[in-house]
């Protein structure tokens, strides 16, 4: 070992180390519909006018997608499906500077791969917990990898419960929180959710769900609880053993998912409907209830004193966060499978078109400010991360910033 | 041991130029190389292992089970196997041989963290890997994929050997091969060869897409194809019913052709006696139509509003029919039904729960589910349980499903037997 070996080791040391503190204190992106689940992200930091100057780099991905991007640590985590069944599973790491490929690794399904053919198998959103990336699949395949490309562990979830499947295809994201990976993989058949040791993948709890077909994802709704949303309504479980906190019975939609925002879980039900938990109480207290407030296939957006959500008739409404009142309305131009982001003042909702369009969010009204055309089908989630939005298609994973 | 402890070790056991050196500075040494050591570390870089511990990691990778057993051990074995050498791929890829779905997916995942390291791999061992049929179909298509990455050329070469390979994605592009050729004689006016080559993809291709691509190819040059024949499609069965499903309850409810096929009995059905009938599908898919067997009540006047939300099509809801067949397999053997269907379903061979599903119209498609069978010699009785819903939707008014019996890549089976004329022997308490 001679001794500029050892200059340049100790330099990439104190570069490393400065790079991990550094990236430690940025904004991340960890999971469907980001840190705290509900869309919002910080004020000020995306660019409003969008041109083509505004699109930093587009990258191509190997294989199709609409699962969204997580950001951690500088890296952009996409997940992507190829093959002629489907069943080669990609997770790949780009830089999210430069948009290079970092590494990508692959693992086979072990589940059905067959779905619509508007969806596919890398729909779920992958989420992390900082140190490592957990990927599942249409499949119901689990992968965990740490942030370097090691892969931790995998499980096969229909290869363990041969009936938990869906012949349209799965879609709930999963959560992380407290060492524990959420997993929902509720349909027709076999249903559960499933509490997994971020560790080994193995189960810490596996809970019956109801019986139905459903996409929402699970939410955190206080300290170490999750709320799961069904057709039935919600029940919220201890994230550590998947025991029953509290329950509410009046119905949910099965596509756009819950947000819990400020105590206060707004549920796509009925309309939406706001739900405050109590402690030590099986049942959460009704705030409100509006059937004004309708969201199609984006989930909730919650930023600031209103509530959002796209229509299926690609109107968005905007209301009082408070009451449920709703302040106004603004058809923009859809279809919509994507959940916007907001950062309170705008909003950045993306078609399936690929035309993003940029909402200045008025007290009394909404106007489209901005568009951009991606030229590229759209149906997943966008991420933020550092004052960039990266949204990607069934081909392509795109960077847009000022 | 502190730092101080190991680096007094180290003095001990160090050349004498070393430990002359200043305490600060072997201090300084020892805390690069630590540092040096977490860089490596963090980065992946790991010594390649030696065979032993190689092949004990293998090991430990082919041990991961059901519900994450031998997850802990094999995340460890991971980072042995991954730190490999290139000249290490083709012992990993014949690791893929016989592993189970789960420990597949651990090395390729392995695999690709070795080639990431190893841009310029040989590509002579992978091509023995690859011409050696007995391999894992999914890991000889890997090592293909390494071999095209290096040497295009000489991929695209070896794939027009590689029509009858028994990896399905492996035949698919050498299929796809052939076809471009064929299209590209037919652009050139020579008729002739493309019809034959035409031909020959599709004597080749198991990929649906494929096969319906290239039936319409032959077909528009005055050419003939069987597909029913080509995919193994059963096309005569007689069916049952109607039975109750009020309320789903007829998917777990056990009726009489559960316990015994009797293809002369009278059962009692939904609306009053009911007896097999002959049914037999012209489709070329093998799509068995259950609807027109048990048309519903003519309504007293227009349209009833139930046919409204159907869409004007309306078949009996919250029903159950079994149709059953025999398969007369010359040796017996592995074989995988395939079924499509919309429809809850249960499926029995010689009496044995196969599978069931309780799913109602998500979606159909051929090879939906594909059902790993052993077929005894002879005639094998296959009976399936179809069950209607209540929903009144346009897309629910499917009450159907295809079968098909073939190998694990999807190549037809030679059978006997199967027609109308010869239904399946009546069967004494098949339970």
């Amino acid at each position: 070992m001679n001794s500029c070996f050892l200059r340049c080791s100790l330099l990439t040391g104190f570069v490393w180390t400065f790079f991990v503190v550094a990236a430690s204190g940025a904004e991340e992106w960890p999971a469907f519909r980001g840190p705290n689940g509900s869309s919002l992200v910080p004020a000020g930091v995306l660019p409003v006018e969008l041109s083509a100057a505004t699109k930093q780099w587009s990258v191509s991905l190997p294989g199709r997608g609409l699962s969204g991007a997580v950001v951690v640590d500088g890296k952009v985590f996409v997940t992507a499906s190829a093959g002629t069944s489907q069943d080669r599973l990609h997770l790949l790491c780009l830089d999210a500077q430069t948009g290079k490929l970092l590494w990508e690794r692959r693992v086979w399904a072990t589940g059905r791969t067959m779905c619509h053919s508007k969806t596919s198998v890398a729909a779920p959103t992958p989420c992390t917990d900082g140190s490592h990336i957990y990927a599942l699949f249409s499949s119901n395949d689990v992968v965990c990898f740490d942030l370097q490309g090691r892969l931790c562990w995998l499980r096969g979830i229909t290869h363990d419960y041969p009936n938990v499947s869906n012949s349209l295809g799965m879609a709930s994201s999963p959560l992380v929180s407290g060492g524990t990976l959420v997993v929902p993989v509720e349909n027709d058949s076999e249903s559960y959710c499933l509490g997994l040791d971020t560790a080994t993948g193995e189960n810490r709890w596996r809970i019956d769900r109801p019986k139905g077909a459903n996409w929402t994802s699970p939410v955190l709704a206080g300290p170490a609880v999750v709320a799961l949303q069904s057709r039935g309504g919600v029940d919220a479980v201890r994230l550590a053993d998947g025991a029953p906190k509290w329950s509410f019975s009046g119905g949910a939609d099965t596509i756009p998912s819950s947000c819990f925002f400020d105590g206060v879980l707004y549920v796509p039900s009925n309309g939406v409907t706001a739900l405050q938990p109590a402690a030590n109480e099986a049942k959460p207290r009704e705030l409100w209830q509006s059937n004004r407030l309708a969201p199609g296939t984006a989930s909730l957006v919650v930023a600031g004193d209103a509530i959002y959500c796209l229509n299926k008739a690609d109107v968005l409404t905007a209301g009082e966060r408070a009451t449920g009142e709703r302040r106004w309305q603004l058809r923009l131009q859809g279809p919509f499978s994507a959940t916007p982001v907001s950062d309170g003042q705008h909003l950045w909702a993306v078609n399936e078109a690929g035309l993003v369009q940029v909402v200045e969010l008025g007290q009394k009204e909404g106007k489209v400010v901005s568009s951009f055309d991606l030229g590229d089908e759209i149906l997943a989630s966008p991420a933020v991360a550092e004052g960039a939005i990266y949204v990607r298609s069934n081909s392509r994973l795109h960077k847009l910033a000022r | 041991m502190n730092g101080p402890d190991v680096r007094r070790s180290l003095q001990g056991a160090m050349p004498v130029r070393l430990w002359r050196l200043p305490g600060a500075l072997v201090n300084c040494l020892f805390m690069l190389l630590m540092l040096f050591m977490l860089l490596m570390a963090a980065e992946g870089w790991a010594a390649p292992p030696t065979e032993q511990a190689l092949e004990t990691a293998l090991e430990a990778l082919r041990a991961v089970d059901h519900e994450g057993r031998g997850n802990a051990a094999a995340g460890t074995a991971w980072n042995v196997v991954a730190a490999a050498d290139a000249q290490a791929l083709p012992r990993i890829l014949t690791a893929m041989d016989g592993a189970n779905p789960l420990a597949a997916g651990w090395l390729l995942a392995a695999v690709d963290q070795i080639v990431a390291r190893h841009p310029r791999l040989d590509p002579e061992p992978l091509c023995a890997f690859l011409a050696d049929t007995s391999h894992e179909p999914r890991a000889r298509r890997l090592a293909f994929d390494l071999v095209a990455g290096i040497d295009g050329p000489r991929a695209e070469k070896l794939l027009a050997g590689l029509l009858d390979d028994p990896s399905v994605e492996l035949r698919h592009d050498a299929v796809a091969q052939l076809v471009a050729q064929a299209e590209q004689a037919k652009a050139n006016g020579t008729t002739s060869v493309a019809l034959e080559q035409f031909q020959t993809a599709f004597a080749a291709a198991r990929d649906i897409a494929q096969v319906k691509g290239l039936a319409a190819s032959i077909r528009g040059l005055g050419g003939e194809v069987d597909l029913p024949r080509h995919l193994g499609f059963l096309m005569n069965w007689q069916a049952i019913g109607p039975f109750d499903n009020t309320g789903g309850k007829g998917f777990a409810a056990e009726y009489p052709p559960e316990r015994a096929v009797d293809l002369s009995a009278t059962l009692a059905g939904q609306g009053g006696p009911v007896q097999w009938q002959v049914l037999t599908t012209r489709d070329e898919f093998g799509l068995v139509d259950i609807n027109p067997l048990y048309p519903p009540p003519a309504p007293a006047e227009a349209a009833s509003p139930a046919a409204d939300a159907a869409g004007g099509k309306e078949g009996l809801k919250e029903v159950v029919a079994y149709a059953v067949t025999s398969y007369d397999s010359p040796q017996g053997g592995p074989a995988e039904l395939r079924l499509g269907t919309k429809n809850a379903w249960k499926i029995w061979l010689n009496g044995q729960l196969v599978f069931e599903r309780e799913e109602y119209h998500r979606g159909m498609d051929v090879d939906q589910y594909r059902l790993p069978v052993a077929l005894q010699p002879g005639p094998n009785t296959i009976l399936i349980k179809l069950c209607q819903d209540a929903q009144r939707k346009p897309w629910t008014t499917e009450w159907q499903f295809q079968l098909r019996v073939c190998d694990s890549i999807g190549t037809a089976l030679p059978a006997g037997r199967q027609s109308a004329d010869a239904p399946p022997p009546a069967v004494e308490n098949i339970r």
